[in-house]
């Protein structure tokens, strides 16, 4: 694993680059097809009403896809990644137009750990509300 | 209705492989938007030190849940999957995944937890290749949401 950051040039609060993450319904039926979750949820609105949900929403695992990838191409190595875990706290409703629904995606480094390892925290909100919770990878830097 | 927590610990036998496909890999990507070479290029993955395109780090998820599938679908256990959400989702990797890897995983029930009518199920899956090397655990928090009226 070669990351092309190295450990002695973070700091703790270090900020990554922030990405910004459209998703549409043509996205949700993309990503339904590619990882096998054809929860209809997804993709349906008269079955996401009819279980109490808004509109229809993002999988939780897109989002969570989508995060990680501000560590990514920051680390440059997706190999470095060697933890990774969220909380999904909110749901990001895609509503049926052209525009759909933006995740945005902050992250700082939070600390910096034994073997040249950081831990790197992300934000992601969506419609002004957090949608991941304790969103956090370890990284292998170099 | 409670789980019986007669389950926590519970193993499950691995699952037949999974053959992970360089194609398979480029369409998660494309489907995420993720253009990073490492996921589509064997020379980009070689120059980063693998020996092969790598996945994204949720590819896996497509595997360990379909194992987990064992588990809720489980009739003894008795979930009731029309009331699941996903909770938490975490993976700590000994490598990541690439193509070609033959994949299998065991499924474990690590939690079972009721609150406030909610069953809260913890499922740990281990993932190793062909020659028994771990590659990826996987721990998955589902959420069946309390029946209205019950």
């Amino acid at each position: 694993m070669t990351a092309k950051i190295t450990y002695d040039e973070v700091e703790v609060g270090t900020e990554l680059p922030a990405g910004s993450f459209p998703v549409t319904r043509a996205t949700l039926v993309r990503y339904a097809g590619a990882s096998g979750d054809f929860n209809p949820i997804h993709w349906n609105e008269r079955f996401a009403r009819e279980v109490g949900l808004p509109d229809v929403i993002a999988h939780g695992m897109f989002t969570m896809a989508e995060a990680i990838r501000v560590v990514t191409d920051w680390a440059g190595d997706p190999g470095a990644v060697v933890e990774y875990g969220v909380r999904f706290t909110k749901p990001v409703v895609v509503p049926d137009d052209e525009t759909g629904a933006l995740i945005e995606v902050s992250a700082k480094v939070g600390a910096k750990l034994d073997d040249r390892r950081v831990r790197v925290d992300l934000t992601a909100m969506s419609a002004g509300q957090k949608v991941l919770g304790m969103s956090r990878a370890v990284v292998q830097l170099a | 209705m409670a789980l019986d927590q007669s389950f926590v610990g519970r193993t499950y036998p691995p699952t037949v492989p999974y053959e992970v496909g360089r194609e398979k890999i480029r369409e998660f990507a494309e489907a995420v938007g993720d253009d990073n070479p490492a996921y589509t290029d064997p020379a980009a993955a070689t120059a980063l030190g693998h020996p092969e395109v790598i996945a994204p780090p949720t590819f896996v998820f497509a595997i360990t849940f379909a194992a987990a599938g064992q588990v809720v679908e489980d009739p003894q256990l008795g979930l009731d999957y029309s009331r699941v959400v996903h909770g938490d989702q975490r993976f700590a990797y000994s490598r990541p995944v690439r193509a070609g890897d033959r994949l299998r995983v065991t499924s474990t029930i690590e939690a079972i937890k009721s609150l406030a009518g909610n069953d809260i199920l913890d499922i740990r899956g281990e993932v190793h290749d062909e020659a028994g090397e771990h590659v990826v655990t996987a721990w998955t928090k589902l959420v069946a949401r309390a029946a209205e009226g019950a």
